[in-house]
């Protein structure tokens, strides 16, 4: 057993409604080989006192698998949007360096480290981010579809809402009606399947007007900070070039 | 007489369903609810898209039999019999396996980009316990491919509206309802002890209240979080069931707990290495000399023990979890023979688990997903080096009892109440909250086809249960929810005011790594009746102190330290379910593998474990029960219906040996495409 301790700075507030509550409140709990900050923040609710000595409440913060797939955990790591599971003490603070948690500033806090992400579940209505199936009845195989196109859909299908193509955006944020990459991206993935395809002129309406890919400010944040290397960049421009058909030759089809 | 409007109650509300758990258990009840016309409110501790199936990485079965093996849905149900060690009712199977080719023909039409074949058909790999081409998967995120296509679907229904008798649109009432950021409570009992509702508190604010519901179904996952570190997600403490089991419902075969055989070891989780990765071609195996200090790559061949090859040349890499994970258990743990570390000098509890002879173009197109893992959180490319895994807790084949129809053909009477029912009437269950698929022992890729073929099966079910109450949840007096809810109410003031004694306070947190340590030690692979009773002393002794737990947060806003006490307590509950049922069976069979008793006893053990609660630190085994479905009185004992496949010794040695009717060709003839070490080893 080191002596080696894992430093926390963690930005708290109690609630949406309170302001007023916002500070910052520093811990060190013992180091383990193999750590994250997760296993930080649980040992911290084994023993929750400050580093002054204060007995608090233990810090709130949502996390599900621990393992990057379900994008519950991200949160702004020393600066830097990503989730917590796969931020690895080892790596971010090799030398015992105190690591600084916020909450993501795009979303409303719901406390402490949590936000409430429930605007991009919105905006996978609005985007109508799904095939629209005839049933769950029998009806036998969907269509084939290439190896190629396959990997190329894959790709897009991995998106876990986790926000972090949200956080970077400089277009994205609260009382702005842009979908933002996430969105433009499933469009695309439903798009470029053979069912969802047969609705992509409905899907591409729904990005046209306010808050759609013409908001989109070329910043490339996004795609620098996907967890899951997702395209979004070619995604965004992708959309852009089909919604500008629809806008110039739309009316052939009407 | 059943009520004659299903649409809204003679007080004019709208009639629903409540589904708990935002799974894939929990969303096909969903969307089949909706399709037979049952608007549902949804409730889930976690937004849907993050619940615990998005961990699933391998596949899904279905004998589809693309590659020409012969593969059928017969063979199928006898290695899903076979490898559940014959514990498991057998038309349930026999409905689950027959509808697999028709569940991923229905997931492929949602749009899941499942890998392919050059033909563009759907791409089967090889999983454990058959020596088939049956798993369907979509790269090695299997289960986050199929929790989004079920998630998508059920997101339409929450823009479809609610039509009342005469087709017209009710304001403001859509098809599904989410309740996400909820914690289920209790289910809310009628006098004559029907399921009528739910308590949930709602996260956000602490609140707590009651909803009706004509009928519930918990699709609410595993317990895994019992043992402390699994390779389950941190919201799989088996909380919903504990307290319904609590409330009266039957707890069925809990000690059937999966180990799965390769995890990464870690200090928060026990991170899955899917059994695809075996199934591509992956091989476990230890140095043969046990003080090998070189590094793997450069320890040739012959030095090598491929441990599972050696031990069961006709299955080698891929025979079942249980099986898999006990050899390696006896590598480490008897033979002290794991992978030897230079620096601190001893045999760690680690085996190599080995892709490296693979080409890394085909590793990506296949498991990019799980190799991306292990090179995030081991920080070692598996690419180029063997990785090291070691077994964990994975599963769980026990949960609430639940009834079945058998129709003549020896399947399910598609649309009977009884199917998916607990045993408190009008309470459904469906995922892996439920017992009833897997038997002892549970074949990889199996989950997410029972998963979603519950949910097919629970969604007609309550569909007709619904149609067979005489008064709708929604006409009954308000007294009962009250009481209900007061009761809840009152549970979360105590936790909140418990122990205002600083001196002897206890924190939750800490009794649960106690906890954890206990059952992860001596509650998993091997049992032994001596250690099980301390294992149960501690359990007692943890269900006194949690009494001692002083919160100290006591805000009114996510208090996730006051709802971790309350997780805790029914964990508790629990474990003694799970242990108490572990010691009671003397024999071993599947994951339940007891070293003083080594073999199968039928005479005995062939019955399902039936656990009753009668209060905190007590549990009454019983061997038969009635319960009232729909109406009609059903008598229930713990004999087990095995009247499709006949009980046989278990072995694996042996290629083809899972299967009768397919013993000939698997064991005779190589499987298509089966390149592999393994493949050669079964024709030999």
């Amino acid at each position: 057993m080191s002596d080696r301790l894992v430093k926390l700075r963690v930005r708290r507030q109690d609630g949406p409604d309170r302001p007023e509550s916002k500070r910052w409140e520093e811990f060190a709990v013992p180091y383990q080989p193999h750590m994250n900050v997760i296993s930080a923040l649980m040992e911290v609710q084994k023993a929750p006192k400050t580093t002054s000595g204060q007995t608090v409440a233990p810090v709130v913060w949502e996390c599900v698998c621990l393992e990057e797939v379900c994008g519950s955990c991200t949160m702004v790591i020393n600066g830097k949007v990503r989730q917590s599971c796969s931020a690895l003490i080892d790596q971010i603070a090799p030398n015992g360096e105190t690591i600084t948690l916020e909450p993501m500033s795009k979303f409303p806090v719901v406390r402490d480290l949590m936000v409430d992400r429930q605007r991009m579940f919105e905006d996978m209505k609005r985007v109508k981010a799904w095939i629209h199936l005839d049933g769950t009845h029998e009806l036998g195989p969907g269509p084939r579809e290439s190896q190629e196109k396959q990997e190329e859909r894959y790709s897009l299908s991995r998106c876990m809402t986790c926000g972090c193509c949200l956080e970077a955006c400089p277009q994205y944020g609260p009382g702005r009606e842009f979908v933002g990459p996430f969105a433009l991206s499933l469009v695309r993935y439903f798009n470029e399947h053979p069912s969802g395809a047969m609705h992509a002129g409905e899907r591409l309406e729904t990005v046209m007007g306010n808050g759609g890919v013409e908001d989109c400010g070329k910043a490339q944040n996004c795609v620098e900070v996907c967890p899951k290397e997702i395209p979004l960049v070619d995604s965004i421009a992708e959309v852009g070039r089909a919604t500008t058909k629809r806008l110039l030759f739309g009316w052939l089809l009407k | 007489m059943a009520s004659k409007n299903l649409v809204r109650s003679s007080s004019g509300a709208v009639r629903r369903a409540i589904v708990v758990g935002g799974g894939l258990g929990g969303l096909m009840t969903v969307i089949k609810l909706c399709e037979a016309n049952v608007p549902v409110l949804l409730f889930s501790l976690v937004p849907v898209k993050r619940s615990h199936s998005v961990c699933a990485q391998g596949g899904i079965n279905a004998s589809v039999n693309t590659k020409g093996e012969g593969d059928s849905p017969q063979v199928h149900l006898e290695e899903t019999a076979y490898g559940g060690d014959f514990l498991a009712n057998q038309p349930p199977i026999k409905g689950m396996c027959d509808a697999a080719p028709g569940i991923v023909f229905m997931l492929d039409r949602m749009g899941v980009p499942f890998n392919r074949t050059p033909e563009g058909l759907l791409d089967f790999r090889r999983f454990g316990g058959t020596l088939f081409h049956r798993t369907a998967f979509a790269g090695a995120t299997t289960g986050q491919q199929l929790l989004y296509a079920l998630d998508e679907q059920v997101r339409r229904f929450e823009t479809v509206d609610v039509e009342d008798e005469h087709g017209v649109a009710i304001p403001g009432e859509k098809m599904v309802q989410k309740f996400e950021s909820w914690d289920f409570l209790s289910a809310v009992l009628a006098d004559d002890g029907a399921c009528v509702g739910i308590i949930a508190q709602d996260m956000k604010n602490m609140s707590v209240r009651a909803f009706r519901a004509d009928t519930v179904c918990l699709a609410t996952g595993g317990p895994g979080i019992i043992f402390g570190r699994s390779t389950n997600s941190v919201i799989c403490t088996g909380t919903a069931a504990a307290s319904v089991y609590r409330q009266g419902a039957i707890y069925g075969n809990g000690e059937c707990i999966q180990v799965h055989p390769t995890a990464i070891p870690g200090a928060d989780k026990l991170r899955l290495i899917s059994e695809s990765a075996r199934g591509e071609g992956g091989r476990v195996w230890v140095p043969k000399d046990a003080k090998d200090k070189r590094q793997p790559r450069d320890i040739p061949e012959k030095d090598r023990d491929y441990v599972l090859e050696r031990m069961y040349p006709g299955y080698g890499n891929l025979v079942p979890r249980d099986i898999a994970s006990r050899a390696i258990f006896k590598t480490c743990y008897h033979e002290h023979r794991g992978i030897f570390n230079d620096k601190t000098g001893k045999n760690e509890n680690e085996v190599y688990l080995d892709l490296t002879h693979k080409d890394e173009a085909f590793l990506r197109k296949k498991l990019a997903g799980i190799l991306e893992i292990y090179e995030k959180f081991a920080g070692v490319d598996p690419y180029t080096n063997p990785m090291k895994v070691f077994p964990a807790v994975h599963y769980s084949m026990g949960g609430l009892w639940c009834d079945f129809e058998r129709a003549a053909n020896g399947s399910l009477v598609m649309g009977s109440p009884r199917n998916q029912s607990t045993s408190i009437p009008g309470l459904y269950a469906a995922g892996e909250v439920d017992y009833q698929y897997h038997g002892a022992n549970r074949l990889g890729a199996n989950s997410l086809l029972s998963c979603i073929y519950a949910g097919m099966v629970a969604g007609p079910a309550m569909a007709s249960y619904r149609q067979s109450i005489s008064t709708s949840a929604f006409d009954l007096p308000a007294s009962i929810f009250e009481k209900a809810e007061k009761r809840e109410r009152d549970n979360y003031e105590r936790i909140l005011g418990q122990n205002s004694n600083e001196t002897d306070a206890e924190n939750a947190y800490v009794l649960h790594q106690e906890l954890g340590e206990t059952m992860l030690r001596d509650c998993t692979i091997e049992r032994d009746n001596a250690i099980l009773d301390k294992v149960l002393g501690k359990i007692g002794e943890l269900d006194d102190r949690v009494k001692r737990v002083r919160v100290t947060d006591t805000q009114s806003r996510m208090n996730q330290g006051a709802q971790f006490v309350r997780h805790l307590e029914n964990m508790l509950v629990l474990a003694r379910v799970i242990a108490q049922g572990a010691k009671n069976r003397d024999e071993s069979r599947g994951a339940h593998y007891k070293p003083a008793f080594p073999k199968r006893d039928d005479a005995n053990w062939a019955r399902t474990t039936l656990a009753r609660h009668k209060t905190v630190g007590s549990v009454e085994y019983i061997r038969a029960f009635d319960y009232v479905c729909a109406g009609k009185s059903v008598h229930i004992t713990d004999e087990i219906d095995l009247s499709l496949v006949k009980p046989r010794e278990r072995k694996y040695e042996q290629a083809g040996a899972a299967s009768a009717v397919a013993q000939g060709a698997a064991a005779s003839v190589p499987p298509a495409g089966a390149t592999t070490a393994n493949a050669k080893l079964e024709v030999r």
